[in-house]
């Protein structure tokens, strides 16, 4: 391959494969600059952001067409882009959509509310976007650098947009805290992709599974440690994201100090990306592709993962063949289809699967099973202590700061459960992680919905504290409503969208017959009904406080058209999940 | 079926449409409001009602025991959840009971002052979840209507109850959502591990997956590569007892049947209640109000015992009859544990209480009873004796249950208090309510001649083949029962003047309070005389299930057994040769002999 081959071949890499399908990514850059640069001039001063900021988002939205590309009207094969740093599938799209239909959702919902004012909104839209583009990065992240390039795009935002109120004591610990946290785990982080990268010889997901199934019983027991250490370094940084204990710390000082426009954004977008973050790297561990790598026999197909598209990584970052044992030219095939249910790159490669290497099957299983133990132990310890200590709050945003622990726990579960029977039954790891992509479509509207209730009344009454929430029914019963039914869903009972997601969820489990881990939710549910009723309780039931501002909040007013707005998918996608069920079926169909 | 799906969906969404309705009723016509409810209770009884009449064109023909007006449409396709629904005789019975109970309940609530709006909504929302759940023959349809109820009545009963009503309330909330956790995943074990493909093609039109001569959907099903798994409760039956999918062992070697009996039985327990799980029972009740404590003891209770017979039996017929004597004990225990407390009441609604709590073991016991194993052979009808005296039971409990709370409710009303100590001579004071309040107290004591009477001794004599001595106990809790029920018709009816506070305000039933107990009376008294007006429509439907599960036992369970015990004859026989061999070599005689025994045992039993 010469240097003309090589520029060639990354020409139409970029141009031809990659560009057109980052185009919402790209919008979001554009808008970004736009913001930037329209403040140089003097007139651009008086131009709200937000004008530039909801049409960029539309624009991403619409580019990202879920409708298009998960309606099951086209079929798209997973494809490798920027040269196998990124790629893209439907996953990539399912996840992209959910934080561009956010963005859109949040942006009205900042006008409204308020936060920011016209002073602070262009480096409030500027930091939300590029946060979101820091999360979309994760969500389609195929290679170790990108993963920590996402985890730091997507973090260094949010610290700053932590401390956004400014001169509020509170808020400035809060992301001080955020970031020093944030820090320490990304630096750990880091540590741990490098001792992954040298153990297996590449940054490359994929060919590091590859890589991993074809080393040898003594090589692999050599670099045991190594892998282990480096996997729980990394599951140091991802945790950190997805606020699981025992790297919760920062979010309930965070969501306390933090103004609930940031909450939102942090327990919805933030756990969106991380979540499918977790996904990519968990499930990107667990399995190898189909295709061989390095040396011939040269697969007939096209489509092939590495060893098509990804010159620059093989060639580059494959410079240990000392981790391939010297007996070993069979391709890595470690990619065994047992039950039929093949995709295509599996289809394809069937005749190769036939030699699958015992060792590096074997690997894998090992590898598996780590991954799979190690994410059901962080759920089940995350899940219960979120709930736990939800208990004794008495802010209605530290409570929810817990509740979204809680509920990362709950999203990590089916994802255990996928990594395990990733190598037995595919079409049950495919439901698997369609549960953890219904999961987050669904928690979207019910945390955004909640931060929004919180914001606006915060915005009236002047307070964030349980007890000031007392007998609100009486002067606002539509809010009151709106909150209930969120906090219900939160819960999980029908006929509301939280429960259809819990049910997926659990129903994972049992696919993959986890019963310790499915016990643990199921006891988790009813304990968290204690604390969320004790707010609707508290709306309801309580009388009102003598010494409160006067509510002054109708629903009848474009806040509370928005509310109910935003709580209407709730109920809905409890009722009629069908069609998000399928797109994240769809987007759980790109995977292995 | 385009009307069935029509009226079926109307009867059970008509009130949660009245709901909406009234939530732009202006706050401030609370009388309004509570006749719009009851017009919409009343409403809904009629088409309940309805459901009966018109003889061979009746939606629901008495005598027919498969399912009729049933209906299966798409809900969610993509995970298999169909909008199911339908009526057979177990289900038709409770559904006009829970009609009935809303418009008496309705009609009880006129005292509510507070927040007549909200608690109208809440109200009529919560008939939606229960007759939904009656309805329901699809899994997840059933579990959703299950959890739709718990919301309005955690409200119902937190915010219009007595003192403690928030303590009550939340550990409502908290068992019945504990329990029914427990079956949410007892329904995703059961679904994962169910292919319809296996069933015949018969089996699929009785559980409306295939409309009736639609060979080609029948073909498509057998055609799928993978499994097809379902939530649907017919096919589920079916799959229970002509398959072995459920048969698989999943933990501590119990197979998923088991686990699955065990978490849904527990689910259900829970709300039956029995006895150790029943204790939010007598809170909830007695902070309640009135016409929730009727809602609560009428219809809520039922809902276990329903599910007893719909879900756990028939689905899991191997964990039932394994487990049949700890059914059996649970509903003695339950009964026992309940005449006792009630007899420790110093509270005239506890004491109501704890009597459902007595009363609903009876149901347990009738439904648990299955009397193969008790050796002196097997016959089907003593178990469809125990399961009609179970359902019949319900009834009567629904109406006698209802009564009693209403007629403490009567006497609250007056004088703001229930110690039963400063009770006494109400008969005097109050001659028509105390008339009408001694019928309904024997019909809860079992006289002959009122409702309570039949299902006992149904279920009583059932279990006399089971086991003889639970059925003495179970005979002995009638004597328990008479006993606190007379005491406290003795403390509060009889005696020489009412000494206790608010006397004066003692004055006899309006005519509002009449209409409401007139029904009640008349029902305990006429099913107490006719019970076939309840058995023509259900006896066919409970003998078909029962008739299910017996073929099931001969052809399944017995073989099964039999296999086991000549399997542990062998081994006995092995042990024994092994033992003799090491001490007298040549004396084997009375090892054969011991051998021969089980199938002689057998043989006899058939």
């Amino acid at each position: 391959m010469n240097f003309y081959q090589l520029i060639e071949r990354f020409r139409t890499d970029t141009l031809d494969v990659s560009l057109p399908a980052f185009a919402p990514e790209l919008a979001i850059c554009a808008t970004i600059v736009a913001m930037l640069l329209v403040r140089m001039p003097g007139f651009g001063r008086k131009i709200n952001s937000f004008c530039i900021a909801l049409p960029g988002a539309v624009a991403a939205l619409w580019l990202a067409a879920p409708w298009h590309y998960l309606g099951g009207d086209v079929e798209l094969h997973s494809t490798p882009i920027f040269d196998g740093l990124l790629v893209f599938d439907t996953f990539t799209i399912y996840f992209r959509s959910v934080l561009m239909l956010f963005a859109v959702l949040f942006l009205i919902f900042t006008t409204l509310s308020g936060i920011p004012d016209r002073e602070d909104s262009p480096d409030f839209y500027t930091l939300v976007l590029g946060g979101l583009l820091g999360m979309c990065i994760m969500a389609s992240a195929n290679h170790m650098l990108t993963v920590f390039l996402g985890v730091e795009m997507a973090s260094v935002p949010s610290y700053a947009l932590a401390g956004i109120l400014k001169g509020r004591r509170t808020a400035g610990e809060a992301a001080l805290k955020y970031a020093v946290y944030g820090a320490g785990a990304a630096g750990v982080m880091l540590y741990g992709i490098s001792l992954l990268a040298g153990a297996l010889g590449s940054a490359h997901i994929p060919t590091m599974a590859a890589q991993l199934a074809s080393l040898s019983p003594e090589a692999f027991a050599d670099r045991q440690m190594v892998l282990m250490t480096g996997a729980l370094m990394v599951s140091v940084g991802l945790a950190f994201k997805l606020s699981a204990v025992p790297f919760h710390f920062w979010a309930p000082d965070v969501f306390e100090g933090a103004c609930a426009e940031v909450n939102a954004f942090l327990s919805v977008a933030s756990k969106a990306g991380a979540m499918a973050l977790l996904v990519r790297v968990a499930l990107g561990f667990s399995h190898a592709p189909a295709p061989a790598h390095g040396e011939p026999p040269i697969p007939l197909h096209t489509h092939a993962v590495v060893a098509e598209s990804t010159p620059f990584q093989l060639t580059a970052m494959q410079k240990a063949p000392t981790v391939v044992s010297p007996d070993d030219d069979e391709p890595a095939h470690a990619h065994h289809e047992h039950d039929g249910h093949d995709h295509a790159p599996g289809e394809l490669d069937h005749g190769h699967a036939a030699h699958s290497i015992a060792a590096g099957t074997d690997n894998l299983t090992k590898a598996r099973k780590f991954i799979a133990g190690l994410i059901a132990l962080l759920a089940a310890v995350t899940c219960t202590f979120g709930n736990l200590a939800a208990y004794g709050q008495t802010n209605i945003k530290r409570l929810l700061a817990y509740s979204t622990i809680a509920h990362a726990g709950y999203m990590m579960m089916p994802v255990a459960a996928a990594v395990a029977m990733s190598g037995s039954d595919t079409a049950g790891s495919h439901e698997a992680i369609a549960a953890v992509c219904f999961y987050v479509g669904t928690y979207l509207f019910m945390n955004l919905s909640a931060f929004a209730i919180i914001a606006f009344l915060r915005n009236t009454i002047r307070s964030e504290e349980i007890a000031d929430y007392a007998g609100l029914i009486k002067s606002s019963p539509g809010l009151v409503i709106c909150m209930a039914t969120v906090l219900v869903s939160l819960v999980g009972l029908p006929p509301l969208a939280g429960f259809a997601a819990k049910f997926f969820a659990f129903g994972a489990l049992v696919k993959a017959e986890m019963f310790a881990l499915l016990v643990i939710g199921g006891l988790n549910t009813a304990i968290s009904l204690f604390y969320y009723l004790r707010v609707v309780k508290a709306m309801t039931i309580d009388p009102e406080p003598a010494h409160r501002t006067p509510v002054a909040f109708s629903m009848i007013s474009v806040e509370g058209v928005y509310v109910v707005l935003m709580t209407l998918p709730v109920l809905l996608l409890g009722i009629w999940f069908n069609t998000l069920l399928r797109w994240a079926q769809a987007a759980a169909g790109g995977l292995l | 079926m385009q009307s069935d799906v029509a009226f079926l969906s109307l009867t059970v969404f008509l009130p949660a449409l009245g709901a909406l309705l009234l939530a732009f009723f202006p706050k401030d016509k609370p009388d309004a409001i509570k006749l719009a409810s009851l017009a919409i209770t009343v409403a809904v009884f009629a088409m309940t009602v309805s459901m009966l009449m018109g003889g061979d064109s009746a939606r629901f023909k008495a005598g027919e025991a498969a399912l009729q007006s049933a209906f299966s449409v798409d809900w969610i396709p993509s995970f298999n959840i169909y909008y199911f629904m339908g009526l057979d005789g177990i289900s038709l019975p409770l559904v006009v009971l829970t009609s009935f109970t809303s418009m008496v309940a309705m009609g009880a609530s006129w005292p509510i002052q507070k927040h007549v709006k909200a608690y109208c909504i809440l109200f009529l929302l919560l008939e939606t979840g229960m007759l939904g759940v009656f309805l329901a023959l699809d899994f997840f349809l059933f579990y959703v209507f299950w959890e739709v109820m718990l919301l309005p009545m955690y409200f119902l009963i937190g915010v219009w109850g007595g003192p403690r009503r928030e303590y009550a309330a939340i550990k409502f909330f908290l068992y019945t959502l504990l329990g029914s956790v427990l079956m949410l995943i007892a329904i995703l074990m059961l679904y994962f591990n169910s292919d319809v493909r296996k069933l015949t093609p018969a089996q699929l039109e009785t559980a409306r997956i295939v409309l009736p001569g639609d060979a080609k959907s029948v073909d498509a099903i057998k055609s799928e590569k993978n499994a097809v798994h379902t939530f649907n409760i017919m096919a589920l039956q079916s799959l229970g007892q002509t398959t072995d999918q459920f048969d698989r062992e999943i933990l501590f070697g119990k197979s998923i049947q088991w686990w699955s009996f065990v978490l849904l039985f527990i689910g259900f327990a829970v709300k039956v209640p029995s006895v150790p799980v029943h204790t939010w029972l007598p809170d909830a009740h007695v902070e309640a109000p009135t016409p929730i404590s009727m809602i609560l003891a009428g219809v809520l209770l039922k809902m276990g015992g329903y599910g007893i017979i719909r879900i756990c039996y028939p689905i899991c017929p191997d964990a039932g009859y394994d487990l049949a004597w700890f059914v059996c004990t649970l509903g003695v225990v339950s009964m026992v544990y309940g005449a006792f407390a009630a007899l420790a009441q110093k509270d005239f609604k506890r004491l109501v209480a704890y009597s459902s709590v007595s009363h609903m073991g009876y149901v347990v016991l009738g439904i648990g009873v299955w009397s193969m194993s008790a050796g002196n052979g097997y016959n089907a009808a003593y178990m469809a004796q125990g399961w009609n005296g179970a359902m019949f039971q319900m009834i009567a409990h629904g109406i006698s249950s209802a009564g009693m709370f209403f007629m403490v409710g009567v006497v609250y009303d007056r004088v703001h208090h229930r110690n039963l100590d400063e009770f006494g001579g109400l008969f005097a004071r109050m001659p028509v309510y105390s008339g009408l309040a001694y019928v309904v107290f024997f019909a809860g004591l079992g006289l002959p001649g009122l409702c309570g009477f039949i299902g006992e001794v149904f279920v009583t004599l059932s279990v006399w083949n089971y086991s003889k001595t639970l059925a003495v106990i179970s005979a002995a809790v009638v004597v328990l029962t008479a006993a606190y029920i007379l005491w406290t018709l003795q403390r509060v009816y009889l005696g020489p003047e009412y000494k206790g506070p608010h006397g004066d305000h003692l004055h006899d039933m309006d005519l509002r309070e009449k209409f409401i107990a007139a029904p009640l009376v008349a029902f305990a008294i006429l099913f107490g005389v006719n019970p076939n007006l309840i058995f023509k429509y259900m006896e066919p439907t409970v003998t078909q299930s029962v008739e299910q599960l017996a073929t099931w036992t001969e052809n399944v369970k017995e073989p099964r057994l039999e296999a086991a015990r000549a399997k542990e004859a062998k081994e006995a026989e092995a042990a024994a040769k092994h033992a003799a061999a090491a001490i007298v070599p040549a004396d084997a005689a009375p090892v054969e002999g011991r051998q021969v025994r089980p199938a002689a045992d057998h043989v006899s039993a058939r």
